[in-house]
């Protein structure tokens, strides 16, 4: 897609990313301490800490990917807007007071409070690097993505930007540069999603998204057995007919130039409908619909192919309440763009083909995980979806990045009442989440070619002011999340290994360089990563992070907080066998086969979330290994 | 060499109360996540069931999960405080 740039664009990015750094500057003079740089002195408000805690957590897999997951595949990706909070139920009732009493700086000081253990420092600083980083690719590559259309750089000066600007608020003044940024992003994110949801009420459904949307052409066809034997309008000549998957595409030239359709047969009557396509000829030449992506023949899709109110057809609906919105849209029917790809001729065809979905199908799951036997669901499909909303009903109190959170408030009190407002601020985000993915659904905002861009190309459809401002701030929500993940790993390196695990003396003012040196050095390689990961989906490591986190993490600290006879060791192994077998399965799972370029049905392993496995894999671990090292904790004093 | 908190905090007599309480309310929330799951894995038809006001069980149980969570944080926090503020006191 080609995107224009804008000045109002440029001036709210640089507007917002001087406000963040003009806040690094001025906390940076009171950061002298290592109980500053790691946990903001201990003296964050409460209500701050909790947007600060919606700013961490609602990272760019949050707004860009979900949105865009719904935007494509309704109803299911709201799944994770769901899951996503539920975590924070377990985070509020079970984890945020214990953890908040027994931690210093860093969730390996609260695992290894009552133990002072070198195996689980050890694991532990390893888990927290693992997850850290497992999360970063994804907001460092979604940083890249954002800056394409904002200001017309290359995605790898993104990456660096993000990279630079992130490793000078952590390394100037550590977690309360760090806080004020996340609060600053999670309160504008709130704010301008709910402007934006009013946007989509206000301007309801209507079939013709926008004055300029594309007219889709139509041709009737003659089809003998299944193949497209003559097109009646002498405009059009048949140039190829290709079968992928029991579905017909046809290439058509008119005018001189050529064209992609796909049949739909439906009783006596045949047509070919057109369908957007991107073609990577045998000399490496991309052409968008038959063109260079210069000529812009490429267009934004999404729209309603019917509205159905009080049981009457209508062409639009005017301003609708939020209920009546979701139950029009349930009522309607909305074409969606499915993709294939296929050889021709030597070159390789990507082509987005027009499916008519039912409302009612958009709005329930099943479009993207298969759960029905009338779609064909397995028993791997079934376990799938189980195993995916464990894992994020149990990763989020698991992620070190948000659990450090809880040691820059004074109490536990504070603690709750902080996690209550994340809970708030964060479960009206996602029920917003619904509306900006189903307002992109159908305005005409989708580029095909990256779903992460949905919200802010939905906001664009509205005036280039909001979108200036939705796409500045989704790089501030890069900027808040990427901050929180470095001041986490840097205290994994710095902290837990070097200064607890490796016990080199240091003193506080030292603590504190060496904790900077470690966020410089991680803010390095993550912009390494960023760049190597370009094109992955922004969604998927981060569902990666959460499984490894409820594996490795999660076991670990309730069984800490509510199993008496839990050991050194067997919080340790626990860690271990969590981050070996989830990573192990997804090494193995079909969605990375494909990535290797294997045939995803020859997997070892029929599954891309290992959650269900790897969650009770170290749950047994800990028991066992606990109840055989039981002398270990005869020896120590737990009174305290 | 134990760890210490980075701000020390006093003695909260009501840790365990609260302790239990949350177990309790975490249970609850965990069957009613739990139920929306077991819908979508056994019965995932019926998500697409309208119940009222037009709305189907997918978006009102969805909705509702997320409204629920914030609901029983409000009163988790309404409970705990007045523990805290009685058995601190003492």
């Amino acid at each position: 897609m080609i995107y224009e740039v804008s000045n109002i664009a440029i001036i709210i990015f640089l507007f917002i990313v001087g406000l963040v750094l003009g806040v690094s500057f001025y906390f940076a003079r009171k950061t002298k301490s290592a109980a500053n740089y790691y946990a903001a002195g201990g003296n964050i408000h409460w209500a701050v800490n909790g947007i600060a805690f919606a700013g961490d957590y609602l990272s760019a897999a949050s707004f860009l990917g979900i949105c865009g997951m719904i935007a494509y595949s309704g109803y299911d990706g709201f799944l994770y807007s769901i899951g996503y909070l539920a975590g924070w139920v377990v985070a509020l009732f079970l984890v945020a007071e214990p953890l908040k009493k027994l931690g210093k700086y860093t969730f390996t000081d609260a695992l290894d409070s009552r133990f002072n253990s070198k195996h689980i420092k050890l694991a532990a600083s390893i888990s927290t690097l693992i997850v850290s980083i497992f999360y970063l690719i994804p907001q460092m590559v979604g940083a890249g993505d954002l800056v394409v259309p904002l200001l017309g750089l290359p995605h790898w000066m993104g990456v660096v930007i993000v990279g630079s600007i992130v490793i000078f608020i952590v390394a100037t003044a550590g977690m309360t540069s760090t806080t004020y940024v996340q609060f600053i992003k999670g309160a504008l994110l709130v704010v301008f999603s709910t402007i934006l949801t009013v946007y989509i009420l206000q301007n309801g459904l209507s079939l013709t998204p926008n004055p300029n949307y594309h007219k889709f052409a139509q041709t009737a066809a003659f089809v003998t057995n299944d193949t497209v034997v003559s097109v009646p309008d002498s405009a059009y000549s048949i140039k190829t007919t290709k079968v992928v998957d029991k579905l017909v595409f046809v290439k058509l030239a008119k005018n001189g130039s050529d064209c992609w359709f796909k049949l739909n047969v439906t009783g006596d009557k045949a047509t070919l409908d057109e369908m957007l396509d991107i073609t990577v000829t045998a000399d490496g030449v991309k052409l968008y619909n038959g063109a260079p992506k210069s000529e812009k023949k490429f267009y934004q899709v999404g729209h309603l192919s019917k509205i159905v109110v009080d049981g009457k057809e209508v062409d639009k609906t005017g301003p609708v309440g939020p209920f009546e919105f979701i139950k029009t849209i349930e009522k309607s029917e909305i074409v969606r763009f499915s993709k294939k790809s296929f050889a021709d001729e030597g070159n390789k065809v990507t082509v987005y083909y027009q499916k008519i979905t039912k409302g009612s199908d958009v709005m329930k799951p099943g479009l993207l995980y298969k759960l029905t036997k009338a779609v064909g669901a397995t028993f791997w499909d079934r376990l799938n979806f189980l195993s995916l909303m464990l894992a994020l009903f149990l990763g989020t109190s698991a992620l070190p990045h948000i659990l450090i959170r809880y040691y820059t408030v004074p109490s536990q009190r504070a603690a709750r009442k902080s996690t209550i407002v994340a809970i708030s601020a964060i479960g009206f985000f996602y029920v917003l989440t619904l509306y900006m993915g189903l307002g992109s659904m159908i305005s005409g905002a989708l580029d095909v070619e990256s779903s992460n861009m949905s919200a802010p190309l939905l906001a664009k459809t509205f005036g280039v002011g909001i979108f200036s401002i939705i796409s500045a701030i989704a790089f501030a929500t890069v900027l808040g999340t990427v901050s929180g993940l470095i001041v986490a790993s840097s205290g994994a390196i710095a902290h837990d290994f070097i200064d607890k695990y490796l016990q080199v003396k240091m003193t506080d003012k030292a603590k504190v360089k060496a904790g900077k040196l470690a966020a410089i050095g991680v803010g390095i390689f993550a912009i390494v990563l960023g760049i190597l990961f370009k094109g992955m989906n922004v969604s998927f490591l981060v569902g990666l992070a959460f499984a490894v986190a409820a594996s490795a993490n999660l076991p670990a600290i309730l069984f800490l907080l509510f199993w008496k006879k839990t050991t050194a060791k067997g919080i340790a192994w626990s860690i271990i066998v969590g981050i070996v077998s989830s990573i192990g399965i997804i090494l193995f799972s079909p969605t990375m086969y494909e990535k290797y370029g294997l045939i995803p049905k020859d997997a070892p392993i029929p599954l891309d979330n290992p959650g269900i496995i790897s969650i009770p894999l170290a749950v047994i671990t800990l028991v066992v290994i606990s109840l055989l090292t039981q002398k270990d904790n005869s020896t120590k004093d737990f009174s305290k | 060499m134990l760890h210490e908190p980075a701000v020390k905090t006093g003695i909260d007599k009501a840790a365990e109360k609260k302790a239990k309480l949350g177990v309790k309310m975490f249970f609850v929330y965990t069957l009613v996540y739990a139920g929306f799951v077991l819908i979508g894995l056994t019965k995932p038809e019926l998500m697409g069931l309208e119940l009222v006001g037009g709305q189907n069980i997918a978006i009102i149980y969805g909705f509702g999960l997320i409204a629920l969570a914030i609901i029983m944080g409000f009163i988790y926090n309404y409970f705990c405080t007045k523990m805290e503020d009685k058995m601190n006191k003492n």
